[in-house]
């Protein structure tokens, strides 16, 4: 059967027929719908897990035991994740285990554009790497055999626009593999200096024996052309570029196009790169294979001519190597305004940003999550981001800083650290930092911002909502306890209405004159949330024309439901949810909240 | 030969679902297919851009600059936007509608004025309309991607597909009858 699929959907699928028992995942953009799909599979045990080590972790104990498991991740999880595929690498498997990384060239939904291949290559992990949706799922159904032949995790390395792309895939079914036996073998999985060592020497004897097998796989193969003028190497969505770029010239150009990426083929490329008279290395931000390539003393063009930065397309690789004029098109003068991403209307995390924002003396160390969007204008709030759980850590080196500096003779005197986190960052990485605040009096006030959900991922679930992520009911952690046992005072664990500006000053006020660790939870979940949506239909905020002076004061709250047109501040019905955060700020009482709540 | 189609818009705007009835009407149709999007924050208001191409055999599932044969936009300034993506000759497809980004509400930037005027002047084939009133008129404005989809394939003389079966079967049930009007009034914009 024959269906259109994202990359990420047909990984879901892949691993479904490839016999996979036990499935984990921290959510990313954009790995998320990976989790979201194999969850869709019931012979598939499928969590979320805390974060992407834990993940790793869990995949790596149920391969252990004999089962076939994976975890997955974008590219930034796997640092948090890195710990365990290390020593992986020496323990190997019993039944076969995959960790899936997405990477994200061209920053789409990403603090930064590491290459995971390098990974692969300094783990010694064996890596696949996909070029269309039909290969997410025969690679990754591949996969798990190989990774048992091999006694290795693979890793499975796709970039967004393999995830987030649908192609046609051929569906297949799945085959029904026993769980392996289980026998202790401490040699093997135990990993301490004496038996470490020989797992050590293990790796080595295995790279040579994958090196063969990348040498002569179906994974890597040469599609010869017509003629022997232009050799291309390109792996991932690279070789659909490099193919359109150079379609036009017919079946004339020759490629080698590369899906088993580690141990990388040396023969392979050494026959084919002595059969073309010119070699190119297509590949998106890191030289990976090109410098391998030079590594075997070949000479090939890539770097120098193709981008580091940003993702690439059939287009800059025409321009690059061919230097090939690009089509004529249009442009029109209008200057379009920028559009980025916002706070939603209704958004609960506008108003403890915004009563943050009247602090002009504080730091905001911030996270990973919607709550980031609060940097923007006209909220402002928000000094730094840095990588999951780093608020409260990241913090701490704040308050330090300007405790040693004292009375600035220049730039901005600071007299308090915030911390802005997540509730599902808070369980993911914010946990440790915490504590560490605490156990090393860093004096940083952490809001904790409780949305009830993993929102800017799309909405998964997490360890303080209660459900699994098959919607089972759970377990819900306790922030409030959490923090308490994390060392702070119960007096100084506040939870706080972020849709009440009135009632969170006070509490505010509170933790930003204190001299040890405060935690203020808001209590509002996340308005796209369809219970939370259906509750609210009918309620909205209205302007009432006749009080309103005009001031634009309501405007300071960024909500994208308030307009100023025509001479008059307008509120959008369809997209308020009547938070009423605008009408609290409002000097004359224009505003006002109208409508009913629905049960 | 591979034919392009970009269709952007705002998050929140269902391009993204008018683009999978398009993908999967074409997958029917026999074409091979491949639909990029790009939605990592789409929700929170930005702006969204999702590519198709079909043919015979189609490698990049990205559209390279200057080299879509259609671009439909369902906001206007969105069009103004990425009209760069359009070939010389392409066809643009505008729905006459007005999203605000933030820094126009807030007053720190303007809505250009004469957005349609501008576009039709530069592009000859310009088929601009309100999709949004159309869909509206019809019960829903949430039914405007698929007013404009309705336009677009009618345009494309896509008929080979049976599309009132392809939105049967991605669509709910509920809102079948609304999307087949919207799709029939997207094509009689074409008459």
């Amino acid at each position: 059967m024959k269906e259109i699929m994202t990359g990420n959907e047909a990984i879901a699928r892949g691993a479904w027929e490839g016999g996979c028992h036990v499935a984990a995942a921290y959510p990313g953009t954009p790995s998320s719908e990976i989790l979201e799909n194999v969850s869709q599979y019931k012979e598939i045990d499928s969590e979320w897990s805390t974060n992407e080590k834990v993940a790793v972790e869990v995949a790596s104990g149920a391969s252990l035991g004999g089962a076939r498991a994976l975890a997955a991740m974008k590219h930034v999880g796997l640092n948090v994740a890195a710990d365990p595929i290390f020593t992986m690498s020496y323990i190997g498997v019993n039944g076969g285990l995959v960790v899936i990384t997405a990477d994200d060239p061209g920053f789409f939904s990403s603090q930064n554009e590491q290459d995971n291949r390098w990974y692969a290559l300094h783990a010694k992990l064996p890596m696949l790497e996909p070029s269309d949706s039909q290969e997410c799922l025969d690679f990754i159904r591949d996969a798990f055999e190989l990774s048992e032949r091999f006694d290795a995790p693979f890793l499975f390395r796709v970039t967004t626009r393999i995830c987030h792309s649908k192609t046609i895939v051929e569906l297949g079914e799945r085959t029904e593999v026993p769980i392996k036996p289980y026998d202790r073998d401490p040699k093997k999985c135990v990993m301490q200096p004496s038996s470490a060592k020989p797992r050590r020497y293990f790796i080595e004897t295995r790279e040579k024996d994958m090196r063969e097998f990348s040498n002569n796989c179906k994974y890597n193969r040469v599609e010869w052309g017509s003629e022997r003028k232009i050799g291309i190497i390109a792996n991932g969505v690279s070789y659909q570029h490099a193919r359109e770029a150079f379609e036009d010239m017919g079946d004339s150009v020759s490629f080698l196009k590369l899906g088993f990426t580690y141990p990388l083929p040396d023969k392979l490329i050494e026959k084919f790169a002595s059969e073309v008279e010119t070699l190119y290395v297509v590949e998106e931000n890191e030289p990976y294979i090109e410098n391998f390539t030079r590594q075997l003393g070949i000479k090939c063009v890539g770097r120098e001519k193709l981008p580091a930065v940003d993702e690439l397309n059939a287009g800059i690789v025409r321009g690059a190597l061919r230097g090939s004029e690009s089509a004529k098109g249009y442009s029109v003068d209008v200057v379009s305004p920028p559009r980025p991403p916002v706070l939603c209307p209704g958004c609960s995390h506008r108003g403890i940003a915004f009563a943050l924002s009247k602090y002009k003396d504080i730091v905001v160390s911030g996270d990973i999550g919607c709550y980031t969007l609060a940097v923007m204008p006209p909220l402002n709030v928000t000094d730094s981001v840095i990588c999951m759980g780093a608020s409260i850590s990241a913090g701490s080196g704040f308050s330090k800083a300007f405790r040693k500096a004292g009375e600035p003779a220049s730039g901005k005197k600071v007299n308090k650290v915030f911390g802005m986190i997540g509730d599902s960052t808070f369980f993911h990485s914010g946990i440790t930092g915490l504590i560490n605040a605490v156990v090393n009096k860093s004096p940083v006030a952490l809001c904790i911002v409780d949305n009830r959900i993993t929102a800017m991922t799309g909405h998964q679930e997490n360890p303080g909502t209660g459900r699994t992520i098959s919607g089972e009911p759970t377990q819900r952690i306790d922030l409030v306890s959490l923090c308490v046992a994390c060392g702070v005072k119960p007096e100084n664990v506040r939870k706080i209405d972020p849709y009440d500006l009135k009632s969170m000053e006070k509490d505010i006020k509170d933790a930003y004159n204190a001299d040890e660790v405060s935690v203020l939870i808001t209590t509002q979940p996340c308005a796209l949330i369809k219970d939370v949506q259906r509750k609210r239909a009918n309620v909205h905020c209205a302007v009432d024309q006749n009080l309103c002076i005009k001031c634009k004061g309501c405007m300071r709250v960024g909500c994208p439901a308030l307009s100023f047109r025509d001479g008059h501040i307008e509120i959008e019905r369809s997209m308020c949810n009547g938070c009423t955060i605008c009408a609290q700020v409002c000097p004359k009482g224009a505003i006002s909240q109208v409508g009913e709540f629905n049960d | 030969m591979t034919k392009s189609i970009i269709l952007v818009g705002v998050g929140g705007q269902g391009t993204i679902l008018a683009s999978k009835v398009l993908s999967v009407g074409l997958m029917r149709a026999g074409y091979d297919v491949k639909m990029s999007e790009i939605h990592g924050m789409s929700q929170r208001g930005g702006s969204v851009t999702t590519h198709v191409k079909f043919g015979k055999k189609v490698y990049s599932p990205v559209i390279n600059d200057h080299e879509a044969d259609i671009l439909v936009s369902f906001e206007k300034v969105e069009a103004a936007r990425w009209i760069g993506y359009l070939k010389a000759g392409g066809t643009l497809v505008v729905n006459d509608y007005e999203i605000h980004p933030l820094s126009v509400l807030t007053g720190e930037a303007k809505y250009p004025e004469d957005v349609i005027g501008k576009l039709k002047a530069e592009v000859p084939n310009t088929i601009a309309f309100n999709a949004a009133q159309i869909a509206a008129g019809l019960g829903n404005v949430k039914a405007q991607n698929i007013v404009l989809l309705g336009a677009l394939t009618k345009g494309m003389k896509l008929d080979e597909t049976d599309w009132p079966a392809v939105l049967k079967d991605l669509i709910p049930p509920k809102l079948y009858d609304l999307n087949i009007k919207a799709f029939a009034a997207g094509a009689d914009q074409l008459k």
